[in-house]
């Protein structure tokens, strides 16, 4: 009687542990991975007279890795993105480095809170904005004729697609990179200061050292989103060159080639995973001092 | 820490930080303030001196079909988008929180990594397999992809709560006889409130901003992200800034709203 009652509350606990398991566990299975595995099975499939077909073909790949648009886009994809990611972390170093260690704790909280504003704020419109200031009659050139200077031609062209990367990814740099700072050991940059260490010197070579994991962790942020950016090097960059993101689109959109977008696709996410594991590498790699 | 009474060469760093700081902020920041200023613009094209206050754009905004029922349709999206997402995202809190289990790590990278797929990916996966099961061009094809990647903040959101739930309180309602089902719904949901209603609030505002899954799988059933898409390909339109600060608008009222409870319920366990 006691047994077969504990069996019964052992059963009601596992019936509990599987109904409280399973909604996230189906909606992700569904939703998320089957879609995805669906897009590897994809790349083998064919199109015959604009109508997709189940077939098992290797045609998509080696088009597309052999397509000169392919490549010259990938090779632009790729360095722009690590373009991105190194100015991004350069240019938001001083920044959180400011805002971690010379700032008031509120001033911090209203700064961190402010820069969580963008992720919020449409990017498409922000990139509208862009345009506007760098249009050729925009304020950019009215303020550098104004001052006696020749315009400048931005938009669509590869410096417009970087404008836009560095509005998409600069809040998110900064903010990861006050995190790894505030991360420092306060007393680690206190006693370099005692024994007379300047404040350049603690910064390189106390400061960066110990967050060295969050500020690599900020680069290779910056990078992905960047590579997977669309809406940079569309409407900045003027979509000239394409990059990965745009060729992906067009083949979808007009040229309504699934297949060949699925291993333009698989091309990216491998590419992704590559840089994530290798930066991941980087930054854990040579803690072990 | 000891502050060392004003070296020059410190006040000068500082002051070009500060300068830096400046700089940077105001790029990150320019285009939201023009946004919002340029949507009360009288004049067309956007340019200064400002040709003084109208709400011509606003008015344009909301007598246009097309951008209505885009307004609708993510406000459908996200009202149901919330509720799906917060209610998944806890239980796979939950789940991490209370039980260990082979493979759990599997189970938690599938509940927390969707939003670390580039969304144009993520877009044409999603377009291919949902066109093929037929649900390509639907309102919940849109909400099933937006549940996807709203999931894991709820989850991370109500995960944090979860972690200030000692482990002796759930032990203790057990003791006293209440079962698993009357102890969450006694004991964990009211503790993790504030941070259901927060992730309500924010996993919405994200639904309400997504527009690179939304464009390729909307269809006919465009949403207001994916109107402002479109609108951005043809010519300059100071309705995009009206829209822009609208959503704007709409999104930060949700987030402070989070932050609120979120703030709450941190002074409430003081």
């Amino acid at each position: 009687m006691m047994s077969q009652k504990h069996a019964s509350y052992r059963a009601d606990k596992r019936r509990f542990a599987v109904l409280i398991g399973a909604p996230s566990l189906i909606w992700q299975l569904v939703f998320f991975l089957l879609p995805l595995l669906f897009l590897v099975m994809m790349t083998f499939w064919s199109v015959r007279n604009f109508r997709l077909q189940p077939d098992f073909t290797l045609a998509n790949w080696t088009m597309i890795l052999n397509a000169g648009f392919f490549r010259s886009a990938y090779l632009y994809t790729f360095s722009i993105s690590m373009i991105t990611a190194a100015i991004a972390a350069v240019a938001a170093f001083p920044v959180a480095y400011l805002i971690s260690f010379r700032l008031s704790p509120a001033a911090q909280r209203m700064l961190m809170g402010l820069l969580v504003i963008p992720f919020f704020t449409s990017l498409p419109v922000r990139i509208y904005s862009m345009q506007i200031f760098f249009s050729p009659s925009g304020l950019i050139n009215s303020a550098l004729i104004g001052v006696g200077l020749s315009p400048i031609t931005v938009l669509n062209t590869p410096v417009g697609a970087l404008v836009g990367y560095l509005t998409l990814t600069m809040p998110l740099v900064i903010l990861l990179q006050i995190f790894a700072l505030n991360g420092v050991d306060r007393q680690l940059v206190e006693a370099a200061h005692n024994l007379r260490c300047g404040k350049f010197r603690t910064v390189i070579s106390i400061i960066i050292p110990s967050a060295r994991v969050g500020l690599v962790i900020s680069f290779a942020m910056a990078f992905v989103f960047a590579f997977g950016d669309y809406i940079s090097p569309q409407f900045l960059g003027g979509s000239n060159p394409p990059t990965l993101s745009i060729l992906m689109a067009d083949q979808v959109k007009s040229g309504n080639h699934w297949p060949r977008a699925s291993v333009v696709a698989m091309t990216m996410i491998f590419t992704l995973m590559a840089m994530m594991g290798l930066l991941l590498k980087f930054a854990y790699g040579r803690s072990g001092r | 820490m000891t502050k060392r009474t004003g070296s020059i060469g410190d006040t000068l760093t500082l002051l070009s930080l500060r300068g830096w700081a400046f700089i940077v902020f105001a790029f990150i920041f320019a285009p939201i303030v023009s946004m919002a200023a340029f949507s009360f613009n009288a004049d067309r094209f956007p340019s200064l001196p400002w040709a003084g206050f109208s709400l011509t754009w606003y008015e344009q905004v909301f007598a246009d079909p097309m951008i209505r029922r885009g307004l609708v349709n993510s406000l459908l999206v996200a009202l149901a988008v919330a509720p799906l997402s917060t209610a998944i995202g806890f239980l796979a809190a939950y789940v991490d929180h209370r039980f260990q289990f082979v493979g759990k790590r599997l189970y938690m990278a599938l509940a927390s990594l969707p939003p670390t797929v580039p969304v144009v990916i993520m877009g044409v996966a999603m377009l291919t397999f949902q066109g093929r099961i037929g649900l390509s061009g639907t309102l919940f094809g849109i909400i099933a992809a937006h549940v996807v990647i709203s999931a894991p903040f709820a989850m991370v959101l109500i995960r944090m709560r979860l972690a200030e739930l000692g482990p002796d309180i759930e032990a203790a309602a057990w003791n006293l006889g209440a079962g698993p089902w009357a102890t969450l719904r006694e004991v964990v949901i009211p503790f993790c409130a504030p941070a259901i209603l927060a992730s309500i609030f924010i996993t919405a505002a994200v639904s309400f901003d997504e527009f690179m899954i939304a464009w390729f799988i909307s269809g006919q059933n465009e949403t207001l992200p994916v109107r402002v898409l479109a609108l951005l390909q043809g010519q300059v339109s100071p309705r995009i800034n009206a829209i822009g600060t609208l959503v704007f608008t709409t999104s930060m009222l949700l987030v402070i709203l989070a932050q609120a409870l979120a703030f709450r319920s941190k002074a409430g366990r003081r």
